[in-house]
């Protein structure tokens, strides 16, 4: 448990990326990743306060949500999960080549990595549009068959608090993709030095989970095979 | 009930100062016998005793199981009205308490109750959320919109009591007060034979049914499109999910407001939502229709001119006393 | 150890740089500390003054100091100033942040940025809701509850909300920056269980702070989402529902509370360990009180809903796992107490607040039993009695832990002391008047005065009256600290490094410390109270 002493971590060069208050380089990595996965429990929770909201509506109101989430573009929402996680694949590629130091291929699965997570915003505004355009936006301009009316409006409340946090949350990775490929570029990512890259994946896997449950939750009610 | 609630009140109230004293009398007799002699002098080397650290977990854990087991006691006779209870309709708005009584009596931030029966309150709310509490009945209860919320008392003393909104609820909250006026028996009554002429709860009901055009499909034969009422009230049926369902009267509102959820088995999901053209007012007052719906009955009796239960009325409760 | 002819050092992290930048751009967990202590403090006497506000209203039964919609938004925003930008993050941000690297032997915390960033995420979060406070106001409670916050009020409820969202993300960072800390960067021999029982209670509020924060930053954009876009989650027209609201909020506010206090009796901790010279006794005890208070304090979320409309069976399961919290809290008491057995007690300042801790906190937390029995919290729920109550555990209980580690780390903070007996007037005085303002909320609130009223029946008077006197002298009790810390700072007597006698790590360096805390990494082998035979050389 204790960390390594500074006589063990070779230290005649520090490595540039070792901040003063750490020991050593392995210390250091141990500890961002810690603090990552500690970050990503709270997301957990974050999430998991609205899909709770979700749950217990579903409950009560299972025809009325079975029936808005008809509404929504399966082809689309299914693309979107494809490419998400394409995406995942090619973060964990980009990873791999990290720690083999290839950087050409890091930069490349980096790019891949943007090109998809911004494909799959792209399509997201898409599908947002079409809401807007038929009125499934919750609030004065709702409209619906009167029998759900109510109740469907609450499925694309949280709809939209789920999907849109969730898009959110891929904004700001690609952003953090935006800076480790800046990084790469610069080299200040290394052999030594790819734990930014491994924990920004874990950032993104993570992002790919929480639409590995959305999607299911929001667009596949009532689509099994048997139902009507 | 209220003196079950100064009980166990009055004995915590003791255990606390017992417990409170014996820390602080034991601190202070600590400080006086340990204090520092010496400006360089350390404690003891005592790390611990497992005995010790177990008695004073054990010790705490029964006294607060049997404290717990006291206040769940007092809880059950809080939530389980007696069978038979007089009942009355609360609905509560920014800033003020409008209650019905089943004749039809209304009153605005007072409720004339008779001493000696026990009094349910069904309760709603118009906008936000409200509460109900009188402190002489130790009782409270939340009062929230969408949802019928119920607490019962029975007065053991004639006399005015506060009745307070106890869930912050805007600007006049504190002003949202009132009175439970506790009579006895025959004033009680003396003041009921003065109600309106309009009629009781269910025979308002009676007229909204009709001018809603309920009656259309809520035939009392078989060849209506919505389900038979009569006699429907306090039965368990089975919804088109297969889920049971009892009917009462937050059933009832469901169905009234937002019929598509819940529909019978049997019956076509057609019924239109009457969110929005029926208040609450007329929701309590079509419960009470439906409730006085007996089988073969088609209209519910109005309440006789001298004395004698009404529709809804209900005898004298044996149960526990409020104070 | 400190020789007796004190000096200050000559480099310490109060003078390694100079000037504005330094310290909005410092990333020196001990200057960040300060910038906290700035925070809270302008926070503190904030809220503080919406309290004025209260009490001088609530001395008289009719509403004639200001209007109804003023009162409301008076209690509001009181609630809201002292638990999100003062209770939470006062003793874990200023204390916390200060000492737990330096009790574990680090140079710094693990994330030095992200410390810094959690303060001006702190800092702009007030300032958000600052701004609702000052445009109009915020009048829903500091509880929010649905519909009234989202369909009803009129008052700046988006922006309030987003600041306490903001806020929330200050909480999340330290807590995280906590957590990594006390796992990875221990000094060699610094084992768990040779930690600190503050490193230790800090440890189970990050926890908190890490796994409940979260939901309140869901449920906020729930309801702002409502009140923006007309969204209809707790709508009820359309199906939504209120007691929803209920209970995602309190899912957080209650561990919220354990997070205002476990840092609290951490510190307690501390004191009676120093002022008796003795190691805590029952130390493993304690410590796992601290881990089980932060873990059942998850549980018991519904008691705040025993009106609320919750089925009976739900309402028995949250009173029994309310009255199992109280267990751990009641141990924490009694092994404090056991500690001065045989101890060598010194009656300096902290050991008087620490005191005063154990004796409100007992009472405060055994008033917690009758709030936990359902069928008598019925009748006290919403009344002052549960003021009364959560009074006496922040402010008999936290506030006075705060202050208690203030005087006593104020040596090794600022390398002065302040004047000793002007501290003990201050104490007492803080004692006496806390007791007077909120031991009569807990009679006049079984006798039935509701919470969050404007005006009373006048039968409740000559109780306000009282609690109203005390609030003043209570006032003044927590203006004077500032004036004799803020003087100490120029001309208190320099402390040394060690003025208490103390065994602790942050005793072995210098007062003030170095930016790097020490001279030499320590190596650990002495448990955490570890008192030798002879205290030497400390000054008296």
């Amino acid at each position: 448990m204790s960390p390594e002493t500074s006589a063990a971590a070779g230290h005649h060069q520090h490595h540039p990326a070792l901040a003063h208050h750490f020991d050593s380089l392995s210390q250091q990595t141990e500890a961002s990743t810690l603090g990552m996965w500690v970050f990503l429990v709270t997301e957990v929770l974050f999430f998991g306060g609205a899909l709770m909201a979700y749950s217990i509506y579903r409950s009560w109101y299972p025809d009325a949500f079975a029936v808005a989430s008809h509404e929504l573009d399966i082809t689309l929402g299914t693309t979107n999960t494809v490419v998400l996680i394409l995406s995942s694949l090619t973060m964990a590629l980009a990873v791999h080549a990290a720690q083999l130091n290839e950087r050409g291929k890091l930069m490349m699965f980096l790019a891949v990595t943007m090109i998809l997570g911004a494909t799959f915003l792209g399509i997201k505004t898409v599908e947002y549009y079409t809401k807007f355009v038929e009125h499934h936006v919750p609030g004065p301009s709702f409209q619906f068959e009167p029998e759900y009316f109510n109740h469907a409006q609450i499925f694309f409340s949280i709809y939209f608090v789920l999907t849109g946090l969730h898009a959110l949350h891929m904004i700001i990775g690609l952003g953090i993709m935006t800076w480790m490929f800046i990084w790469v570029k610069n080299g200040v990512i290394d052999r030594d030095y790819v734990s930014p890259i491994e924990i920004s994946g874990l950032y993104w896997h993570f992002v790919d989970i929480v639409w590995i449950f959305l999607f299911p939750l929001l667009y596949l009610i009532g689509r099994h095979v048997g139902a009507h | 009930m209220a003196s079950h609630v100064d009980a166990l009140y009055f004995f915590l109230i003791g255990l606390t100062a017992f417990f409170s004293m014996l820390i602080a009398g034991t601190i202070v007799f600590y400080a006086v016998k340990f204090r520092r002699r010496s400006p360089d002098s350390v404690g003891a080397r005592i790390e611990g005793g497992l005995v010790l650290e177990l008695t004073w977990s054990i010790i705490p854990f029964f006294i607060v199981l049997f404290i717990f087991g006291w206040g769940a006691r007092v809880f059950f006779a809080m939530s389980r009205p007696p069978e038979e209870t007089l009942n009355v309709y609360v609905v509560g708005k920014q800033w003020m308490w409008k209650f019905q009584h089943l004749n039809g009596q209304r009153e605005i931030n007072e409720l004339h109750v008779p001493v000696g029966r026990a009094v349910k309150l069904i309760m709603t709310s118009e906008d936000v959320i409200h509460d109900v509490f009188v402190p002489a009945f130790r009782v409270k209860a939340d009062v929230i919109p969408g949802r019928y919320t119920h607490l019962w008392f029975q007065p053991t003393k004639p006399g005015r009591y506060h009745l307070f909104c106890a869930e912050y609820c805007g600007t006049k909250h504190s002003g949202m007060v009132g009175q439970v006026v506790v009579q006895e028996p025959d004033e009680y009554e003396a003041w009921l034979a003065t109600g309106r002429a309009e009629g009781s709860l269910a025979s308002a009901g009676g007229k909204l049914f009709q001018d809603l055009a309920c009656n259309t499909c809520h035939r009392p034969d078989a060849q209506g499109r919505g389900p038979i009422l009569q006699g429907l009230y306090g039965k368990t049926i089975t919804l088109a999910s297969g889920e049971r369902q009892v009917v009462d009267e937050a059933y009832l509102r469901e169905s009234i407001l937002n019929p598509g959820e819940k529909v019978t088995q049997g019956f076509q999901p057609v019924m239109p939502a009457y969110q929005g053209l029926v208040t609450e007012d007329g929701v309590l007052q079509l419960i009470e229709y439906v409730k006085s719906l007996q089988s073969g009955a088609l209209t519910a009796p109005l309440r006789p001119a001298t004395g004698g239960p009404a529709a809804g009325e209900t005898r004298p409760a044996r149960g526990n006393e409020v104070r | 150890m400190s020789s007796s002819t004190t000096l200050l050092p000559p480099r310490h992290y109060l003078n390694n740089g100079y000037g504005i930048k330094s310290w909005l751009l410092t990333r020196d967990h001990k200057r960040i500390a300060l910038l906290y202590l700035a925070g809270v403090t302008f926070f503190f006497f904030l809220g503080g003054a919406f309290a004025v506000m209260i009490r001088l209203e609530l001395a008289t039964p009719a509403g004639d100091l200001m209007t109804d919609d003023t009162y409301n938004k008076m209690f509001t925003m009181h609630g809201v100033m002292m638990v999100f930008f003062f209770l939470i993050p006062a003793i874990p941000g200023v204390l916390g942040n200060f000492f737990i690297p330096i009790m574990i032997g680090a140079k710094d915390l693990a994330f030095p940025k992200l410390n810094l960033a959690s303060w001006y995420i702190f800092m702009i979060g007030a300032a958000f809701t600052t701004y609702a406070v000052v445009t109009g106001g915020l009048d829903t409670g500091w509880t929010f509850y649905t519909p009234f916050s989202t369909a009803s009020s009129t008052s700046a409820v988006v922006p309030a909300a987003l600041g306490i969202f903001i806020n929330g993300f200050s909480g999340i960072l330290t807590g995280l920056n906590f957590i990594v800390t006390i796992h990875r960067m221990r000094a060699p021999g610094m084992t768990w269980f040779r930690l600190p029982l503050f490193v230790w209670s800090h440890y189970a509020t990050s926890l908190i702070m890490v796994l409940g924060t979260p939901v309140l930053a869901i449920t906020i954009v729930l309801v702002a989402a409502e009140r923006i876009f007309s969204f209809g989650i707790f709508d009820p027209t359309r199906g939504g529902d209120p007691v929803l609201f209920q209970h995602l909020f309190w899912f957080y506010s209650h561990p919220a509370v354990y997070i205002m206090v476990l840092p609290a009796m951490g510190v307690i901790s501390e004191l009676i360990a120093a002022f008796c010279r003795k190691q805590v006794f029952g130390y493993t005890f304690v410590a796992f009180a601290s881990l089980g208070i932060a873990i059942l304090g998850f549980l018991v979320w519904g008691h705040h809903m025993f009106v609320a409309g919750q089925s009976v069976y739900a309402a028995l399961i949250f009173s029994i796992l309310s009255f199992l919290v109280a267990i751990p809290s009641a141990v924490k008491v009694f092994n404090w107490t056991a500690t001065m057995y045989k101890g060598s007690i010194s009656w300096e300042t902290p050991m008087l607040y620490a005191i005063g801790f154990i004796g409100l906190f007992t009472i405060g937390g055994l008033t917690g039993l009758f709030l936990a029995a359902v069928g008598l919290d019925i009748h006290v729920t919403d009344t002052y009695f549960i003021v009364a109550h959560f009074h006496y555990i922040m402010v008999g209980g936290t506030i006075m832990a705060y202050l208690g580690g203030l005087h006593y780390w104020w040596p090794k903070i600022a390398g002065r002391t302040y004047n000793e007996l002007l501290a003990k007037v201050s104490a007492a005085i803080i004692f006496f008047g806390f007791n007077l303002t909120f031991f009569p909320q807990f009679i006049v609130g079984y006798l039935g005065m509701p919470r969050r009223y404007h005006t009373y029946p006048p039968e409740f008077q000559v109780l306000n009256v009282l609690s109203s006197a005390g609030a003043s002298i209570l006032g003044i009790g927590y203006l004077l600290p500032m004036c004799y810390l803020a003087w100490s700072l120029r001309y208190g007597k320099l402390a040394g490094s060690n003025p208490w006698g103390a065994v602790g790590l942050e005793w072995t360096t210098t007062s003030p410390p170095p930016t790097d805390n020490f001279t030499e990494t320590p190596v650990v082998t002495w448990d955490a109270y570890e008192y030798p035979t002879r205290v030497e050389g400390h000054v008296a």
